[in-house]
């Protein structure tokens, strides 16, 4: 018999190495050392926590009491996991895409991030796990006073204080820091090394009760055969329901939900646990039946088939081996109390306590002081608060029942989770609100059939109510619900309950209609294997990053939210510490944040700092509004753009024709220059001839004279032309009123431009109008026209045609002759100073005259214009038959 | 959002490896049927024998963990695991689109 000092020693040895593993395993894993801590094997061992001391210890009653039925605990979880690739994959690959922290997590994102469904999943689990730690508890407690005998005081004190060493174990190792993604290396290490333990303890208690007690496989064979269970019973509703039953729970649990998702580190790791855990579970289940059988045949081995595993060895004297399978058993309990208490503390510290707190003022997240402070202590205080309500289950049920009847009814209260998950990540169409009701629906049926009926007639729920049914009504009875008597409690629980909450999702589903923020999320979920399929959501980007960095500093930690900020900074190609907030960079952050305190908390604090925390219709509206008005600002703007363009063009034109005028000044100031200097050139060399030339001939001389004459003559109308043109374009010439006949006019004009017989003259129209105008001037133009119709209409017989009319209080004058016309790209140059429509130098001008001509029709008050497509060069002169007085001329 | 049209004929080792998903797929129900068939024994009024129920299921549930184990070292290739036309389950690194080219001299 072992001493019970030598137990809590060995226990406490145990537990010490436990520490030393995980210690060691969290440093290697932050140095980045020891690969396979992160690999498929660990992965493997950690889902092992599924096989509790219920599994260790009860699987043995089980098949004692109900033959091979025990293993359908096993079958459950196998199909689910050699069915990976239906269902796991996507689940696992959705936790990581949408960094969920715990099952409560996953359904509150994907329903919206709804707080209220996070803390109705969190007080379901916490509600329908706190009876299973009770069973850890019971387990050792009863392992321990069977191993060390009666000698042991008070068994219950042993529980207690399993229980605050868990708790310990669990703050140092589950709460240390704020992971980014909520990961924890070292008590995945830690609860690997359990499962080796266990199973290598239940091994062990197998092959020698195979071999040493049973006489080989071929003995335990024939003893299985005579023995009390050679023949079983079964159901097949019981059969397949609790497969089925353990296939979901394998799903929902959220110790499982922990190891199986949250502390996945790569997808592949799910590829190998497909085959290893089923391998495993068959491991475990494998000497069941055989210990049992030879459990039963032992009279040493006492009256609870649920301790055969540790009475069996103990009863043949085999100490070490007893001590091992203890040890087994212990680990089975830790491991499972472990990552039950970090699951259930992450979802009640983000599902309820941080919420609580962010609504207990307003702009928590901006407040000072660390919330990740905050964040642990929630966590700390759950941990503690989960092991102490196990540990009351447990005195207060006193541990009547047996072991396995809790874990079924465990079982049956965390499924009602499925609906909701396998809608979450299958269905689209599940809504919030169908959640809800099926959650609360099977929550409920649950508590009311099978949870505190579960306390014994006359625990919780009066002895009367249970016979009879509330108020004396039958069909409420909760073990026959709606009179369905004869069925098995677990089963007609199961059923109920399950149907209850199908029925309220899919039917709430149905008839609600999803916030968009529930679509998005149930777009990027259902659809996660298509790629891109990130929707992005919109954040109004009113926050400044500032405020994001101080609050993301106090749930990462400084340096770890000063390097993602820079990072982003530098991403968006900027100096320092401060990105912009973009959506993009916002929505980021979410997913950051969310992997420490949960999609809802991430969610919410974000949402205090955006102001936008709810997108709800009337924001949806709100945005729809704005992007009517933005529409219309950018028809506005697209018109102010239009008119820029049609700018833009004129000052193009205008840029065009001032490069063009420039080259022609260029070529023009050339050419004054070269005509400046031919008669410059003439006159000097005849002025030579005669100063030196005494011999000349008078006619001669005064030939030489002549040409002089001429060419300062000719020197003279160019530099008079020039200054004609200056005094006019100042303003500065005096015009000289007068009442005249418009044909007097013309008659001189034509007369004086001295193109008799060179240009035949057309006129027509009545001409016999009066004018008050400057009529030496108005004829200067005319004479210009008509000069250059003569030097440019290029026809075997030029001819100008002259036609007048009147027009309101103006007469148009046009000259139109027969030549080729000036093209298209020089009609707006020809009236500029210099410009000449050719650039030839036949015309002998100096190019001023058409320039001459429009500041003179503009001093009259009218104007000369080209007039395009009339067969040959057309000018229209407008005279107004009074032209304004002097005095408005002097004014301007 | 409609997804962008599926090809009717895929290149052989796709169309293998749909197959192989469907085999994944596929593997629980047999499982369960599998699991279920000791239940119609057990249901007669006589019962069952434990022992010879208990072969049967750990026989089929050694095979399961054997399939299981094929298909996923089949699936899990290194193209890991999204499907789509551009997971191939090939263990040689795909042919580069283009061969590589001696750079062109520069003129």
């Amino acid at each position: 018999m072992l001493t019970a000092n030598f137990l809590v020693g060995a226990c406490l040895a145990y537990v010490a190495l436990l520490f030393v593993v995980a210690f060691a395993a969290e440093r290697m894993t932050a140095q980045g050392r020891g690969e396979w801590l992160t690999g498929p094997v660990i992965y493997t061992l950690s889902l092992s926590i599924y096989c509790t001391a219920w599994t260790f210890y009860g699987a043995v009653g089980y098949a004692v009491r109900s033959g091979l039925e025990f293993v359908t605990i096993y079958l459950g979880p196998t199909l689910v996991l050699i069915g990976w690739w239906a269902v796991l994959r996507k689940l696992v690959r959705v936790g990581r895409s949408q960094r969920i922290t715990s099952i409560a997590d996953l359904i509150s994102s994907r329903y919206g991030k709804s707080t209220a469904l996070g803390a109705l999943v969190t007080i379901l689990a916490v509600v329908a796990t706190t009876p299973y730690i009770a069973l850890q508890l019971q387990s050792v407690t009863l392992s321990f006073s069977v191993i060390a005998g009666s000698d042991s005081d008070d068994p219950g004190s042993i529980s207690l204080i399993v229980a605050i060493g868990l708790a310990v174990f669990t703050i140092v190792f589950g709460t240390r820091n704020l992971d980014v993604n909520e990961r924890h290396s070292g008590i995945v290490t830690a609860i690997a090394l359990e499962a080796v333990v266990k199973l290598v303890a239940l091994l062990a208690v197998g092959l020698y009760v195979v071999f040493a007690l049973g006489g080989g496989p071929a003995g335990i064979f024939a003893r299985i055969e005579s023995s009390p269970i050679a023949e079983w019973q079964v159901s097949s509703g019981r059969w397949i329901g609790l497969t089925f039953l353990s296939a979901a729970a394998f799903l929902c649990l959220p110790r499982m939900f922990q190891v199986l998702v949250v502390e996945n580190r790569d997808e592949r790791h799910l590829a190998t646990a497909a085959w290893a855990f089923p391998a495993y579970l068959l491991a475990m289940s494998l000497f069941v039946v055989p210990i049992a059988v030879v459990g039963l045949g032992l009279p040493g081995a006492g009256d609870n088939p649920d301790l055969f595993v540790l009475t069996v060895p103990l009863s043949q004297g085999e100490g070490g081996l007893a001590m091992l399978s203890f040890l087994g058993g212990f680990s089975s309990a830790t491991s499972m109390v472990i990552v039950a208490a970090i699951a259930l503390a992450t979802m009640m510290s983000n599902h309820i306590v941080v919420p609580l707190w962010l609504r207990s003022g307003p702009q928590r997240a901006m407040m000072s002081g660390d919330v990740r402070r905050v964040v642990l202590m929630a966590r700390r205080f759950s941990i503690i608060g989960v092991l102490a309500l196990g540990y009351l289950y447990y005195r207060v049920s006193g541990g009547g029942a047996a072991l396995a009847a809790i874990g079924l009814i465990s079982f049956v209260g965390i499924v009602q989770i499925l609906p909701a998950l396998m809608g979450a990540i299958f269905w689209r169409g599940g809504t919030r609100t169908g959640a809800g009701i099926g959650l609360g629906l099977g929550f409920a049926l649950w508590a009311w059939t099978l949870f505190l009926p579960s306390f014994g007639a006359g625990g919780i729920l009066p002895a009367g109510v249970v016979a009879e049914g509330p108020w004396g009504i039958g069909w409420l009875r909760p073990e026959a619900l709606f009179g369905l008597e004869g069925l098995d409690p677990v089963l007609h629980a199961l059923l109920w309950s399950l149907l209850a909450n199908v029925a309220g999702f899919v039917a709430g589903s149905l008839v609600s209609f999803p916030a968009p923020m529930e679509r998005m999320q149930g777009a990027a979920m259902v659809n996660v294997f298509r790629s891109g399929a990130a929707l992005s959501s919109w954040q109004p980007s009113r926050v400044d990053s500032e405020d994001l960095l101080i609050m993301v500093q106090r749930i990462l930690g400084p340096s770890e939210a000063q390097a993602m900020f820079q990072a982003e900074a530098a991403r968006q190609g900027k100096q320092g510490y401060l990105p912009d907030a973009t959506p993009g960079f916002v929505e980021r952050l979410e997913k950051e944040l969310s992997g420490s305190v949960g999609a809802t908390t991430a969610h919410a604090m974000i949402a205090q700092l955006t102001e936008g925390s709810v997108v709800s219709v009337e924001e949806l509206m709100r945005v729809g509004e704005e992007t009517a008005q933005i529409m219309e600002y950018s028809a506005r703007l697209e018109a102010q753009s239009d008119e820029l363009s049609r700018t833009a063009r004129q000052l193009r034109d205008a840029n065009a024709k001032l490069t063009a005028l420039s080259i022609q000044k260029d070529a023009f100031l050339s050419q004054i220059s070269h005509e400046l200097r031919t008669p410059m050139t003439s006159i000097r060399s005849f002025a030579e001839i005669l100063r030196d030339g005494d011999g000349l001939a008078p006619r001669e001389r005064a030939r030489f004279s002549g040409i002089i004459h001429d060419e300062a003559a000719r020197l003279t109308r160019l530099l008079d032309d020039l200054l004609d043109l200056s005094v006019l374009e100042s303003g500065q010439v005096t015009l000289h009123p007068a009442s005249e006949r418009l044909d007097r006019i013309l008659d001189r004009a034509v007369a004086a431009a001295g193109v008799e017989g060179a240009l035949r003259i057309r006129r027509r129209g009545a001409e016999h109008v009066h004018l008050v105008t400057d009529p030496d001037r108005l004829a200067q133009v005319f004479i210009n026209i008509v000069a250059n119709a003569r030097k440019y209409a290029e026809a075997t017989t030029p001819e100008l045609t002259i036609s007048v009319r009147q027009e309101g209080g103006a007469v148009l004058v046009d000259f139109i002759d027969n030549g080729d016309g000036i093209p298209a790209e020089a009609q707006s140059l020809i009236f500029e100073k210099f410009s000449r429509a050719d650039n030839t130098e036949a015309a002998g001008g100096a190019g001023l005259g058409l320039a001459i001509c429009r500041e003179i029709m503009a001093r009259l008050g009218g104007s000369i214009d080209y007039l395009p497509g009339q067969g040959g060069a057309a000018f229209r002169v407008r005279v107004p038959l009074r032209m304004a007085p002097p005095r408005a001329e002097a004014a301007e | 959002m409609t997804p962008p049209a599926e090809p009717p004929f895929v290149d052989r080792r796709l169309y293998r490896r749909r197959r192989l998903m469907d085999a994944a797929r596929l593997l629980p129900v047999l499982g369960a049927v599998l699991f279920a068939l000791p239940v119609l024994n057990a249901a007669a009024p006589e019962g069952a024998s434990t022992a010879r129920t208990g072969l049967f299921l750990f026989a089929v549930w050694g095979g399961l963990v054997l399939v299981a184990g094929v298909l996923s070292r089949a699936l899990a290739g290194p193209e890991g695991a999204p499907p789509g036309p551009q997971a191939a389950p090939d263990d040689r690194p795909p042919p580069p689109a283009t061969a590589p080219r001696p750079a062109e001299p520069r003129c």
